[in-house]
């Protein structure tokens, strides 16, 4: 299978890349790893005129701490966010999304950014850096701005991204001591996509007791969704394992999960809150006991 | 704006890039849209890469890009300019089969063989990083390859063998 033909463009710098998308507006597609972008051009889902590749543009891959931040740049791939050290150490949840996307030779191409921009439903890395609280540094033809991730994911593959805007850096709040996260995921059987996952970040306090609960759950709505509920049935309370189920249950409250050809609404409903619990109990043992 | 990007691209223009295959320098004109593994197989002649599934799942395809594992269908000949690549057919040294090869013929680790190309590539990146997997961690790092006839049993015994031979610590016969 080859795609359509299409003019490349190796953009030099961001700025660059700003310049074209403004040019060429919908004819033209960023590509970063290409892992989402090149199969479906292939099947020709996408037929772009133009390809602007930022896979040569410097600085925007790497992992650094950014006072009390995580940046991760948009070209970092999925190898490199779950070889990461600093990222097991502070936010082992992200570790666990970004082993469990694909396979080997995927993480070695797919690139967080890539990933977080495609916005596809399934996919892993939306759904922890929900739970994360993570933010999106958008850089346009007029300047830079940053959206919150509950804000940025729309629809399905859609979202905050104005038309000649790059994604450029994943920001991520490193979390407080006594915190834990985690990342829990039903994987379709042969195309490891995400059925249904759930993505969490615990807060403790010295007592034991829940001080904060940021609970995002995949594959139920068209986009992440916060489990409002479950993260309301957790706050101020001893995180034992029956408090635990009790807030879980209610982790697809609010959702409206659509039948498919793997899984019912309600099938998907009920994994919603068996994989919500496995991530908050793996994320509060992380907390400390 | 970088010279030559100005946009006035033509559809089907053709571009020349650099890159090194199991050692040697090679410079050849491509479609923008020629896939890596097309032309690696078409124009370079390196056939011991295969296509499978065609759509980023079988990793029949895998080849070393700048030292990692990846699926040569899912990645255009352009995007590799200036890159260091490694295939099947830059393993064996001298006329002598890299251990991994070795390894897939002693614990008959293929049937039709049409996978095996790209399982091994997998594997090479694998004990490069790990000289010293488990079973899990094998089968972990073979995700990525489908083989339809073995059942896997011999590719990761073959692994094991390979990954001995290479830490120097098995006992000769």
């Amino acid at each position: 299978m080859f795609p359509a033909n299409f003019g490349y463009i190796a953009a030099g710098s961001v700025e660059e890349a700003t310049e074209l998308l403004a040019k060429h507006g919908e004819e033209a597609k960023l590509l970063a790893g290409g892992h989402s972008l090149i199969p479906a051009m292939k099947l020709r889902l996408a037929s772009p005129r133009y390809l602007i590749d930022l896979g040569r543009v410097p600085g925007l891959s790497g992992i650094i701490v950014d006072g009390e931040t995580l940046a991760i740049g948009a070209l970092t791939v999925h190898a490199d966010v779950a070889s990461s050290d600093l990222v097991r150490q502070r936010l082992p949840g992200l570790t666990e999304a970004a082993t469990a996307i694909g396979d080997v030779q995927v993480r070695n191409r797919g690139t967080i950014g890539g990933s977080v921009a495609h916005a596809d439903p399934a996919a892993d890395f939306p759904v922890i850096l929900t739970a994360l609280n993570a933010s999106f540094v958008l850089q346009g033809r007029s300047g830079r701005r940053t959206v919150a991730a509950k804000d940025f994911f729309l629809d399905f593959y859609t979202t905050a991204l104005a038309p000649s805007e790059v994604l450029t850096e994943i920001r991520i709040p490193l979390p407080p001591a006594g915190a834990g996260s985690a990342y829990a995921k039903l994987p379709h059987p042969a195309s490891g996509y995400v059925v249904v996952s759930a993505g969490a970040l615990v807060v403790r306090d010295p007592s034991g007791r829940c001080l904060s609960a940021a609970v995002a759950i995949g594959g139920v709505d068209n986009t992440p969704r916060r489990a409002s509920a479950t993260e309301a049935a957790l706050q101020g309370q001893p995180l034992t394992s029956e408090i635990i189920a009790a807030a879980a249950a209610k982790a697809s409250e609010g959702s409206e999960p659509q039948d498919d050809l793997y899984a019912s609404a309600d099938y998907k409903r009920h994994a919603a809150t068996v994989y919500t619990r496995r991530a908050i109990e793996a994320a509060v043992k992380r907390a400390g006991a | 704006m970088t010279p030559g990007n100005e946009g006035t691209i033509m559809n089907d223009e053709r571009r020349t890039i650099s890159v090194t295959v199991n050692g040697v320098k090679h410079r050849a004109e491509v479609e923008a849209r020629t896939l890596l593994v097309y032309f690696l197989r078409e124009q370079l002649a390196l056939t011991g890469t295969h296509v499978g599934c065609d759509t980023s799942q079988c990793g029949a395809c895998t080849v070393h890009l700048n030292g990692r594992a990846v699926k040569s269908c899912t990645i255009l000949a352009v995007q590799a300019d200036g890159a260091e690549i490694t295939t099947i057919e830059g393993l064996a040294q001298d006329n002598a089969l890299h251990p991994v090869q070795e390894g897939f013929r002693e614990k008959h680790g293929l049937q039709c063989g049409y996978c095996t190309p790209g399982m091994i590539m997998s594997a090479v990146n694998l004990l490069q990083a790990n000289p010293r997997p488990t079973d899990a961690e094998v089968k972990h790092a073979l995700e990525g390859n489908i083989c339809r006839c073995t059942g896997y049993i011999n590719i990761v015994e073959a692994v094991k063998w390979a990954a001995e031979r290479m830490r120097g610590d098995h006992v000769s016969r």
